[in-house]
Parts: C-alpha cells; structure tokens; sequence
C-alpha cells in the first residue's frame, strides 16, 4: 500500500474566500460566505456550526461535487475543478447498493478504480475484519442493522485508502451507545495511518472528542468563527475523554462562541 | 409467510376441492337443465371441443399465430420501453419535451386505436403486432422510467466520487435499479400482449384464437369460446410461471 508523500506541513485542504450562493429564479441566498481554513495532513479536523450553515456544503466543494460561487478550493495544493475521485467521502446516509453483498460493496470502489479481482476481494476482506464484521461477508445491507451498516459504509470509505477522508455527518443517524462505539473505532482505525480527516457535525461533544482542531463556523450566511486547537492527548479513549475536566473546559469554550449562532439561526428559522 | 389454511386438510387440498366445485358445479348445472347447458356449454363438451382442434390441427395454426403476434409486439414494445426510458434517463431535455404527450396517450385506452391499426396495417398480423408493441410499450416504459427514478442520487453521487465512469454507473447502479421494476412490468405485460392480441383477431381477422372465439361467439357457441380460452390459458399459465422464476431469481437480494 503506498503511503505517500506525507510531510506533515502539507496542506491537505486549503479553503479560501470560499462563497456557495443559492440562486433560483426569484432569489439569492448566501449560505456561504467568505470561508477561510486550512487542514494540515494527518490531521483530524472538523467543521460545527448551527444547522443551515453550509457545513455540508463545504465538504460537497472540496470533493468537486458542487462549484463555489467564489473563492478557491485546493486539494493537496492543487486547486479543485472537477469531481475529486481520490478523496474518500462518507455521507449522512449509508448509500450502500441494496443488491450488493458487504463484501461487493466494499469491493466497488476498488473495481471502478481498474484493480483486479485478486486485489479487490483480498482488500475488501481485509477491511471487513478491520471494521469487525467478518463472518457478514455475503450478507446484504437491509439484513443488517444500523451500525453494521455504518461500517460497510466506513469500509467501502476508506477500501481504496485516500489521503483525505470528507465525513458528513456520518454517525448522526445512529443511537448515542453505538454512535460513541462507532466514533472510538474511527479514531482507532485513524491513529494506524494518520490520514487527514475533516469531519463535518452538528455535535460539538462528538467534534470535541474526535478532533485535532474545531472550526466553529457562523450562522448563515456562514464564516468561519474560530478555529480552536483541541489540546487532548493522544491515543484517546472516546469512551472516557468526556469524563475529563480538560473536556468540559474546552466545551464550554467552544459552546460560548457556538451558543449565539446557534440562537441566531434558530431565530432567523422561526421568522417566516 | 406463513400459510394461513383451513384445519384438517393441506392447503394443496383445499384449492384441488375449490377447482372440483367450480367444474363439478358447472357440469352439474348443464347436465340438470338443457336452457343453461346452451348458455353457459358443458366442461365435456368443452375438452372435446379442444380435441378436435388438435385432431384437425387447426388449433396450432390459430394459436401459434396469436403467439407470433403477442411475442412480437411483447418484445418490440419492451424493447421500446426500456430504451426511451434509458434514452430519457440521459437526454432530459426530450423527457422533458415528450412528456406531457406520453401521460395524454397513456390514458387512452390502446384497444380503441385497434380499428386504426387495421385501416393503416390490414387484417393481418402486422396490426395486431403493432398494437400489442403499443400496449407493452407503454406498461414498461413507465416502470422502467419509475424504476431509473427511483434511483438515489446519493448512490449515484457516491458511485461517481469513487470514480465510477458513465457506463460503470449504469452497469453497477441503474441496470439493476431498473431490473425489479422491468421484471414485474413484463410480467404483466405478458398477460396484457395476448390481451391485445386476442381482442384484435377479435375485432377483425381471419385466422387466431381471437378470430376462432369470434366465430363461436357468432354461431352461439359457448363450448367453443370456452375452448378458445383454454388454449390461451395453456401457454399464458406457463409463460408466466417462466417469468416468476426468473424475477425471483434475479431479486434474490430483497431477502
């Protein structure tokens, strides 16, 4: 597997003056204006603000699925012009292919990328084991339940091994017990190789625990509001990082520039 | 599922007691009174009807026409369905552009263009092909456009950023996303091809199994309509068996 170049000063992500319009035939709304950040390589990132502000959009720019209205988008310095197949994405959804089987789906993104039947099954059965569910391989995905699902949909991810992973929200369909199960085994999964991760959630406690660094954007049309080092150590326990003192200091730091946005969007949404 | 069954017999039982009833019924009805005997004809008369079409050979003649015809406007009219309905999935401006004619002319009912048909094609098979081609087509047309639209952008969206090209997209996701919806539609399209055919020998034609019932009917004779439709039945029942298998096959992974 080839690691790459991975000079730690790199920039996995650089996002400047970024503007996403919304523009239909009787108006025009910012969602997005003037966004600016960068994510370091090997990084773990991620972006919270109130809902409706673009965090999901951001993530769609980088990955070439959506132009900006304005500003610039680099991957890995190269500036982002068209679908970005070398990133890996994780959506809100599964999205996994109902008449697949776990092992075709976390297969697929090896076979549309040209490698060979050999390569294909030996990875995606090596990734089975990774995300604990050997034994499902021939399963499909409605036998499964909503974490097994999630982890097909972590493999299928990460099966191809890209340098920088877009997670949209990925866990926030599940319950809390098995969302915190699922977020120690990502962080795990992650520690082995160090791969850039920009994680995109509305759950500060989730983005807290998870992260490197917490970019806090604003209620729409959004900025980027602070951008706060996580100072947690390394290897962390999910499970327990939120029992600590440091975590709730850095909580209630975060949550004091998240608290107005959040009021401010809730306000604009109850306005008709 | 569970098989929900009336106590003390199997169910196998239970529907053999259900087709005697129908038939001993019947029969007993024709035997008891000569005035419904000529009405609604006798089950015995009835097969042996059927065998003297098999004894004169006449009965292969008619139905394997109307087979020709219903399989070929079965497999034109598919063929015509599935592909607008792809071409659509591609070109949307002509989806767009079609339409508002297509919902108009799936409301008509197609038999009614049957007379048209023949004024334009003649009373031969050219006719009854063309208007069964119109019948299947629109049935498949519909389920496969329903079954591309049923396809998640979000699987698409997916499938393209892990570097699926336009012919892995279709071969991977829309293919078989459409394949369940096509498989029950030519499901029902079978039933409805022989439909079409038949009505149209029906309404005019020198020879099928709709001709052969259009006689009968006109020399008031129920045993041979009856006749008529039990040779339909005699393909239509397996072809659809057929069908079954394959459809239950192939969407194995619905569980």
């Amino acid at each position: 597997m080839s690691q790459g170049k991975r000079d730690s000063s790199m920039m996995a992500v650089e996002v400047s003056n970024v503007v996403h319009r919304f523009e239909s035939a009787d108006r025009s709304l910012t969602v997005l204006q003037d966004a600016t950040f960068e994510v370091a390589s090997g990084t773990f990132v991620s972006i919270v603000g109130p809902s409706g502000c673009g965090k999901s959009t951001v993530l769609r720019m980088i990955s070439g699925l959506l132009p900006p209205s304005a500003g610039t988008i680099k991957v890995r310095g190269e500036v982002v012009s068209g679908l970005r197949t070398d990133v890996g994405f994780m959506f809100q959804s599964d999205a996994l292919i109902p008449w697949r089987t776990v092992l075709e789906n976390i297969a697929l993104p090896l076979k549309f990328k040209g490698a060979n039947r050999g390569v294909r099954e030996e990875r995606a059965r090596a990734w089975i084991r990774t995300v604990g569910l050997a034994g499902f391989e021939d399963s499909y995905p409605h036998q499964l339940s909503g974490g097994m699902r999630k982890r097909v949909s972590l493999a299928c991810t990460l099966v191809s091994e890209p340098e920088t992973i877009l997670m949209d929200e990925p866990f926030s369909a599940l319950d809390v017990q098995t969302r915190n199960m699922m977020e120690n085994e990502l962080i795990g999964i992650w520690a082995r190789d160090k791969r850039t991760v920009l994680f995109v959630t509305h759950d500060l406690e989730e983005a807290i625990a998870l992260s490197d660094y917490v970019i806090v954007l604003t209620a729409r049309p959004a900025r980027v509001k602070a951008v706060h080092k996580i100072e947690l150590g390394r290897p962390r326990d999910i499970l327990n990082v939120r029992t600590e003192q440091a975590f709730h200091d850095i909580y209630t730091r975060l949550w004091n520039d998240m608290r107005d946005e959040v009021r401010r969007s809730y306000s604009e949404e109850k306005a008709p | 599922m569970s098989a929900a069954t009336f106590s003390g017999l199997p169910l196998h039982a239970w529907r053999a007691a259900v087709v005697v009833a129908v038939f001993g019924g019947w029969t007993a009805v024709s035997l008891a009174d000569p005035n419904m005997r000529t009405v609604f004809g006798d089950p015995l008369l009835v097969l042996a009807q059927v065998k003297d079409w098999i004894y004169d050979g006449s009965i292969f003649r008619h139905l394997g026409l109307t087979v020709i015809e219903a399989m070929l406007g079965f497999v034109a009219g598919s063929v015509g369905g599935i592909a607008v309905g792809f071409l659509f999935l591609f070109v949307p401006a002509l989806r767009n552009l079609f339409d508002p004619f297509l919902a108009v002319l799936a409301v008509v009912p197609r038999i009614v263009l049957a007379p048209i048909f023949m004024i334009w094609f003649g009373l031969g098979i050219v006719s009854k092909a063309a208007l069964v081609t119109l019948i299947v087509f629109f049935i498949v047309y519909f389920n496969v456009e329903a079954g591309l639209r049923s396809v998640q952008g979000v699987l698409v969206e997916r499938a393209r950023l892990m570097g699926a090209n336009g012919l892995a997209l279709m071969r991977e996701i829309y293919l078989p996303a459409s394949l369940v919806w096509l498989l029950s539609s030519l499901k029902v399209s079978v039933g409805f091809a022989f439909l079409g055919a038949i009505v149209a020998e029906y309404l005019g034609a020198t020879a099928g199994i709709g001709s052969l019932i259009a006689v009968a009917q006109s020399q008031n004779d129920p045993n041979a309509v009856m006749a008529g439709l039990f040779a339909v039945f005699l393909v239509v029942v397996p072809l659809d068996q057929v069908l079954t298998r394959i459809e239950r096959k192939t969407v194995a992974w619905r569980g």
